[in-house]
């Protein structure tokens, strides 16, 4: 009897798991909204093991790089005079630029504020790619803001609680970022696939994107605005073209999620169906 | 009286060992770590504590324990809603039927039930994602999890045994 009851009770369970993955489908709304509160609720706790956590990986790092001090110095050096020379040309054109707006009467896109936060939870698995942040709506956080780590996009905000929030990353199998190459102009779609490196889709037949060129957001569909630098294309073959993201994406401490002010928000929502559920 | 009372905490404290650990290592398994490729194939240290209190303590770790624990990871982890839940639900039972070949003999069949354990609730996943996702996903980190989750058993089963053995015995 008692094992009878027992193996009814498993069943209950296992039934209960699958109507709640039915129910994700049918009113994701609502679990989204779990999410968010739960997030909250053990934010804090994320923070506080994420901080030895943080620093166990800096002594990693600086013992890494502590290995190749001189070799590092020397290409750093290189790398100053250059840039520096490329500073003198980005201030020569911004000045052209400035003049050449003025002469055209050009109205710039909305100034773009930032929010910098905190990691404190990067929950791994095999199927899904997302972190979790230390800022929420109290600090201005708001669903489908870009996500940026020090030059370039890692993905966007999918769900935003009181102070904490979650970013999918371009990776994950349900990112796409509408972007644009770099020599061609050809417009594509970034496909997240759940591998290190997401894929180029809708390109046109008869265009070949050169590996090594950079990949932007186009600013298509409203999510994101255009210019900012998300990849490297990495490979093509038989059709397949994938992309190294241009941040290490295993390796994010801070992320800024960047407030353009532009009125994206439906937009955003329509280009995602049943993102992150 | 008094001593009674403290008596009935520092039980009750003790009981709640297999919940709290559990817990514990689920929010350890979603540290930050920033090795490069670790978190894909983060090994699962909720199912390795899962199993380890479902073969030693089932009394005090319930099913009902493991359901809740697996959907507080679904919410917290963004993984689809129920699918963590539905593998731990499922390992337990498995858990529970095979105990008495794990229960007593060596560490190797310890040791060799988890690795079962880890392979069934990779396929699970593996499935149960592809079918709410309807995207055929590359079987590659389901099975390097799972293959990193059965080298690495013995490390968090030993801390395991630990705390076993000092609090619980």
């Amino acid at each position: 009897m008692r094992a009878l009851l027992q193996r009814f009770s498993f069943l209950l369970m296992v039934l209960a798991a699958i109507g709640l993955m039915m129910m994700a489908r049918v009113d994701p709304v609502f679990i989204d909204a779990a999410r968010a509160r739960v997030t909250d609720a053990f934010a804090p706790i994320l923070g506080f093991i994420a901080r030895p956590a943080g620093a166990v990986a800096s002594v990693l790092e600086s013992g890494r790089q502590l290995t190749a001090l001189y070799a590092e110095n020397q290409r750093l050096r290189e790398d100053n005079e250059r840039l520096r020379q490329w500073q003198q040309t980005a201030l020569r054109l911004e000045a052209e630029n400035n003049s050449l707006r003025g002469l055209l009467a050009y109205k710039p896109d909305p100034a773009a504020s930032y929010i910098t936060a905190r990691v404190i939870a990067d929950p791994g698995g095999a199927f899904v790619r997302t972190l979790v942040v230390m800022a929420g709506q109290r600090d201005g956080v708001r669903r489908g803001q870009a996500a940026m780590a020090g030059q370039g996009v890692i993905g966007r905000v999918v769900q935003v609680g009181e102070w904490s929030s979650r970013i999918l990353l371009v990776t994950d199998l349900n990112a796409r970022i509408p972007v644009v190459l770099e020599t061609t102009r050809q417009r594509a779609m970034l496909s997240g696939d759940n591998s290190d490196q997401p894929r180029l889709m809708y390109i046109p037949r008869g265009v070949e994107p050169t590996v090594g060129e950079r990949v932007f957001t186009s600013g298509h569909g409203g999510l994101f605005p255009a210019g900012l630098p998300v990849g490297i294309v990495a490979a093509t073959h038989d059709g397949e073209t994938r992309v190294t993201p241009i941040v290490d994406l295993s390796r994010i401490e801070y992320v800024q999620l960047v407030d353009f002010g532009i009125p994206g928000g439906l937009a955003a929502e329509a280009a995602q169906p049943g993102a992150m559920q | 009286m008094a001593v009674g009372i403290w008596q009935r905490l520092d039980q009750a404290g003790r009981n709640s060992v297999p919940f709290s650990t559990t817990v514990a290592a689920m929010l350890v398994s979603m540290m930050p770590l920033q090795l490069p490729g670790y978190s894909f194939v983060a090994p699962p240290l909720t199912l390795m504590a899962i199993y380890y209190w479902a073969i030693y303590r089932p009394d005090l770790l319930k099913p009902y324990m493991a359901f809740g624990i697996g959907v507080l990871q679904d919410l917290l982890g963004g993984s689809p809603l129920g699918m963590s839940a539905l593998v731990y639900v499922l390992g337990y039972w498995l858990v529970l039927t095979q105990r008495r070949y794990f229960l007593g003999n060596s560490f190797w069949f310890l040791w060799l039930g988890f690795a079962l354990v880890a392979v069934g609730a990779g396929a699970v996943q593996w499935v149960a994602y592809s079918l709410m996702t309807m995207h055929l996903v590359g079987p590659g980190n389901v099975v390097a999890q799972a293959l990193l989750a059965v080298v690495l058993f013995p490390v968090p089963a030993w801390c395991f045994s630990k705390l076993h053995r000092s609090l619980l015995s």
